[in-house]
């Protein structure tokens, strides 16, 4: 009992201390409390009222303002479809929105009120987060929240940043754009459109429709990220035609970079997640140099964890030729560090 | 082919690969935890969060209610008093077995029911030294507020060990339709930490360990009865409000205003109806007045109307601000009932609104601990222990209960174990008790001083009669009869009266002045709602006696602070409020005796009492004689 309350705290305490660590680095504004963080970023989400309330279909969803004159961006979905679709503001403001705009594609709407100087969110251009960012999810999940109550705050972690492939019902989802998966309950009814954000307030992504994985068929926990809704918005505004592919997600096109070229062997790549322990080590070459054995467990390339086989190719790919290539790996139950130097070029097997 | 038959070197390595991940895991969370470049001040907080949980997780009750499912509980108290969910329960009947962290198996009787609520206090038997869960002010939780659930998820707790679940605050008043009948949630936290079937009844606690609230209810969807982030728990607050008649071992009753609002179209809440019996009405409240604020708490919307409303129990007194055509009002209102006792009655007994013909539901099949279903109760969807109506097994037969819960359970209609009431009401009496003031010898009492007018008054209270010389002229009621016949003097709505029946409780005590029960706790003053901390709460007495309804407000000193006082049920009563400690000069009084008297009765201010002696007196010549000589308890009074 003791050790399991003690494990939860220690994924607790290392989650708070990346959270402040995203806090500290970098800005110079002091570091907002989560509560004036997600009090902040609540007044950016709408409760959008539409068509619905029948079938299982719900009458209700979220959206995030963009801009201080009332553009609204949320999800594409049947409460859109509606004579009198109306937005519900943090401070229970009620106004009759109009549909500007739809990106078929992405599966997203641009709104608009007619109200002046309302805080919104900033889509600027920005790289994804990094996997392990911790967020806010803010939505009117369930309809809990009507006039001025605020929208549900809920916390969790970015699992990952993938392709989408997923289903609704039998349906394949057209998107085919990198989501981030968020380790959140956020598949709730009234969800889509929540708006992420980090622990500084500033826009992820925003939740998407309910969609079930097509493999698996889980329910997806998932957000579009804030990159493809500023394109998605900016089309959509410009009256330019969504174009329907999007650069985010694409895996890098080079050539790929085989560890062998380092003198290092990787297991064969059988499962799913190979975990990347070292099969052998090549007599003279920079793993041997550095201090590698055969069985050691790659945990790490150059400070960021590694879960699989072919993460450890992947990262070993994206380090830029002539960088220091560091591994850290698990060898008897001590992490050990091996520094291989400078990373040879992509290629020729040795 | 390879797969039909792999060779053994990779079936090998396969299996190899497995045990070293395996192992490197291991290692890995080993190393984290050794690691010494941790910083301390994490280190430090990390073990504070530790220490929080385990004394929280001390607290947990793990409820088992036999074949019928379970849930958890928070003992709040050394005495073993703890809180759950009426659904926990409801299936359990009076007598139930609760585990604790420190994996022994207790003994507990039901004290108290809201069903409306969905609250429920037992009693764990035993021990006086349980570890008790401190409450925290639930207004000052923030949305983002850390926060964790100890319970028994799944009824996994076999070993009495609860589980903790960590999340945030995800919203604070949120209001929650009844499900079904009854059950309704208001002004409730919602919270992202994971609230499965059978965390029902546990605590939520804050960053501190303090108790926020209750856990009892959860949206699902989809997935079937399982966490999907959205769990809603009953306020501190609102448990503090209905503490006191949950102990008293009532069958608790929400409130209700009598009038129902709506928002009208330029989104102010409006009185849509009112009935013209209640005390809103004869307060003056009217169709269309704008609700400002109730109890304190701004009102803007009809949801934030419910959550106050949710939050009291029947029988409170508070404040009420209005609009009317631009002009602000505020009113003090007593708040009725929503159910008749029988309809309460009816629902903890489990008796549906039966439809003819309705077959009974199967019986229960006995299964495995996690497979019988604790309960949370949907969204929407039905109480029960397991989320479906079921209707109650037959009361557990007395002869059945464990021999140290019959020791401590009392059936009475409308009590939920009358047993806890005579505690409470012997608790009560013992602290009215004032030494000398039943003496025969001082059996006449006479007070006097000045109106706030600055004329004279004098009150002379005896077995036989009570006499009150105003400058309006003397008035007398007869002592010995019914008192209803007498609301005097006219527009005090009862005052001699409500002095009579006080003076014999102060005389008597509670038991031997009619039927008398403890009646929980209310505000002492109404008009401090609103403070930081909520309402000064303080006991409250109910008595009938010689024709009249009486309630008695006493503080925790044992000062009778005030009588409500009801000639007829449905007459505003008379309302006598008593300031302790001296006379507007400042001179001691007897202990017991008041400094000042207020009576009000309806919406006028009948007068202000300021007390400069009190004289107690042998009986003597009843008819009138009144001796000026101090009697030997008779105090230095400021007067001639």
């Amino acid at each position: 009992m003791i050790r399991r309350i003690r494990r939860a705290v220690i994924a607790m305490v290392i989650g708070f201390l990346a959270g402040g660590g995203l806090a500290s680095d970098g800005s110079r504004a002091a570091a907002a409390s989560p509560q004036e963080t997600i009090a902040g970023a609540a007044r950016k989400v709408v409760k959008i009222h539409g068509a619905g309330g029948v079938r299982g279909l719900e009458a209700y969803q979220t959206g995030i303002l963009v801009s201080p004159s009332g553009h609204i961006i949320t999800v594409l979905s049947t409460v859109l479809d509606a004579e009198e679709l109306d937005c519900v503001l943090d401070d229970g403001r009620r106004y009759r929105a109009s549909l500007q705009g739809v990106d078929p594609q992405r599966e997203l709407a641009v709104l608009a009120i007619e109200a002046e100087e309302l805080p919104s969110f900033t889509l600027a251009a920005a790289d994804p987060v990094p996997v392990g960012t911790r967020i806010f999810a803010l939505s009117n999940l369930f309809g809990v929240a009507v006039g001025d109550e605020r929208v549900s705050a809920q916390h969790g972690v970015v699992s990952a940043l993938v392709p989408l492939e997923a289903r609704r019902g039998s349906y394949e989802v057209p998107y085919r754009g990198a989501v981030y998966i968020l380790d959140c309950t956020t598949n709730n009814p009234g969800s889509p459109g929540g708006a992420v954000v980090d622990w500084r307030g500033r826009l992820v992504g925003m939740l998407g429709k309910e969609l079930r994985a097509s493999g698996s068929g889980i329910w997806l926990n998932y957000a579009i990220p804030a990159e493809a809704i500023a394109s998605s918005y900016a089309e959509i505004i410009s009256g330019s035609t969504p174009s329907g592919t999007d650069s985010l997600g694409k895996e890098p096109t080079g050539p790929g970079f085989d560890p062998a070229a380092l003198g290092l062997v990787l297991v064969p790549d059988l499962l799913d997640r190979t975990p990347p322990f070292i099969e052998t080590v090549a007599a003279d070459s920079p793993a041997a140099r550095s201090g590698l054995r055969a069985d050691d467990l790659v945990i790490a390339v150059g400070g960021r964890s590694v879960a699989s086989r072919a993460a450890v190719q992947q990262a070993l790919s994206a380090v830029a030729e002539g960088d220091a290539v560091r591994l850290s790996v698990v060898r008897g139950g001590a992490i050990v560090e091996c520094d291989l130097g400078p990373r040879p070029a992509a290629g020729r097997k040795r | 082919m390879q797969g039909m038959a792999r060779s053994p070197t990779v079936l090998r390595r396969t299996a190899r690969v497995h045990a070293c991940c395996l192992a490197g895991l291991v290692a890995i969370v080993g190393a984290t935890v050794r690691a010494g470049d941790v910083a301390p001040a994490v280190l430090e907080a990390q073990q504070q969060r530790i220490d929080v949980m385990q004394r929280a997780a001390a607290t947990a009750v793990a409820i088992f209610a036999g074949e019928a499912g379970g849930g958890s509980g928070v003992l709040i108290s050394p005495a073993g008093y703890a809180l759950t969910n009426f659904h926990v329960v409801q299936p359990a009947g009076v007598a139930m077995k609760c585990g604790l962290a420190d994996g022994r198996l207790y003994d507990a009787v039901l004290v108290g029911l809201d069903p409306t609520g969905d609250v429920a206090l037992i009693k764990l038997l035993g021990r006086d030294d349980f570890p008790a869960a401190e409450f925290a002010d639930s207004d000052d939780v923030e949305v983002g507020d850390f926060c964790f659930a100890a319970g028994n998820p799944f009824l996994l707790a076999t070993d009495f060990q609860p589980s903790i679940s960590a999340g945030i605050v995800s919203g604070t008043r949120r209001y929650q339709f009844p499900a079904g009948t009854i059950l309704e949630y208001a002004d409730c936290l919602q919270v992202d930490a994971a609230i499965n079937p059978g965390n029902s009844g546990g605590g939520l606690f804050d960053a501190q360990g303090r108790l926020i609230g209750v856990n009892g209810r959860a949206s699902f969807e989809k997935r079937g009865r399982v966490n999907v982030g959205v769990g809603y728990a009953i306020s501190s607050n609102q448990l503090r409000n209905f503490l006191g008649l949950l102990k008293g071992g009532r069958l608790v009753d929400h409130a209700t205003l009598g009038a129902t609002v709506a928002t009208s179209a330029d989104g102010r809440v409006v009185v849509s109806d009112i009935l013209e019996s209640s005390d809103a009405w004869k307060r003056g409240l009217r169709y269309d007045d704008e609700i400002v604020s109730l109890a304190g708490r701004s009102v803007r919307t009809v949801n934030a109307f419910k959550n106050v409303l949710g939050t009291l129990p029947a029988g409170w007194q508070v404040p009420l601000v209005y609009r009317r055509g631009g002009r602000r009002e505020e009113l003090v209102v007593r708040l009725a009932s929503v159910h008749t006792a029988a309809e309460l009655s009816n629902i903890v007994e489990g008796k549906p609104k039966k439809s003819a013909g309705q077959p009974p539901l199967p019986p229960r099949l006995p299964g495995p601990p996690g497979h019988g279903g604790p309960g949370v109760p949907e969204e929407g969807g039905e109480p029960g222990n397991d989320g479906r109506p079921r209707p109650s097994d037959e009361p557990q037969p007395r002869a059945t209960l464990p021999d140290v819960v019959k020791a401590v359970y009392e059936s009475r209609r409308g009590f939920t174990n009358h047993h806890f009431n005579t505690v409470e009401r012997d608790r009560v009496a013992r602290l009215i008790a004032i030494e000398g003031l039943a003496a025969p010898q001082g059996s006449r009492w006479v007070l006097s001083g000045r109106l706030a007018t600055g004329e004279g008054f004098r009150i002379e209270l005896s077995d036989t009669e009570g006499v009150i010389d105003l400058p309006t002229g003397t008035t007398r009621v007869d002592a010995t009869g019914e008192l209803d016949t007498n609301p005097s003097p006219p527009g005090s709505g009862g005052m001699l009266a409500s002095l009579l029946v006080w003076r014999r409780l102060l005389r008597e005590g509670p038991e031997p002045l009619g039927r008398t029960s403890y009646g929980g706790m209310v505000p002492l003053d109404p008009r401090s709602f609103g403070e930081a901390g909520g309402p000064r709460l303080v006991d409250m007495l109910e008595s009938s006696v010689a024709g009249v309804e009486a309630r008695f407000t006493v503080g925790n000193d044992g000062f009778v602070t005030g009588i409500d006082l009801w000639t007829a049920p449905d007459a505003d009563p008379c309302e006598v409020r008593f300031t302790a400690g001296q006379s507007d000069r400042g001179e001691a009084l007897l202990p017991g005796m008041p400094g000042r008297i207020v009576v009000r009765h309806g919406n006028e201010l009948f007068g202000e009492f300021l007390v400069e002696k009190v004289v107690l007196e042998a009986a003597g010549d009843t008819s009138g004689g009144i001796a000026t000589a101090a009697g030997p308890q008779a105090l230095p009074g400021g007067g001639p």
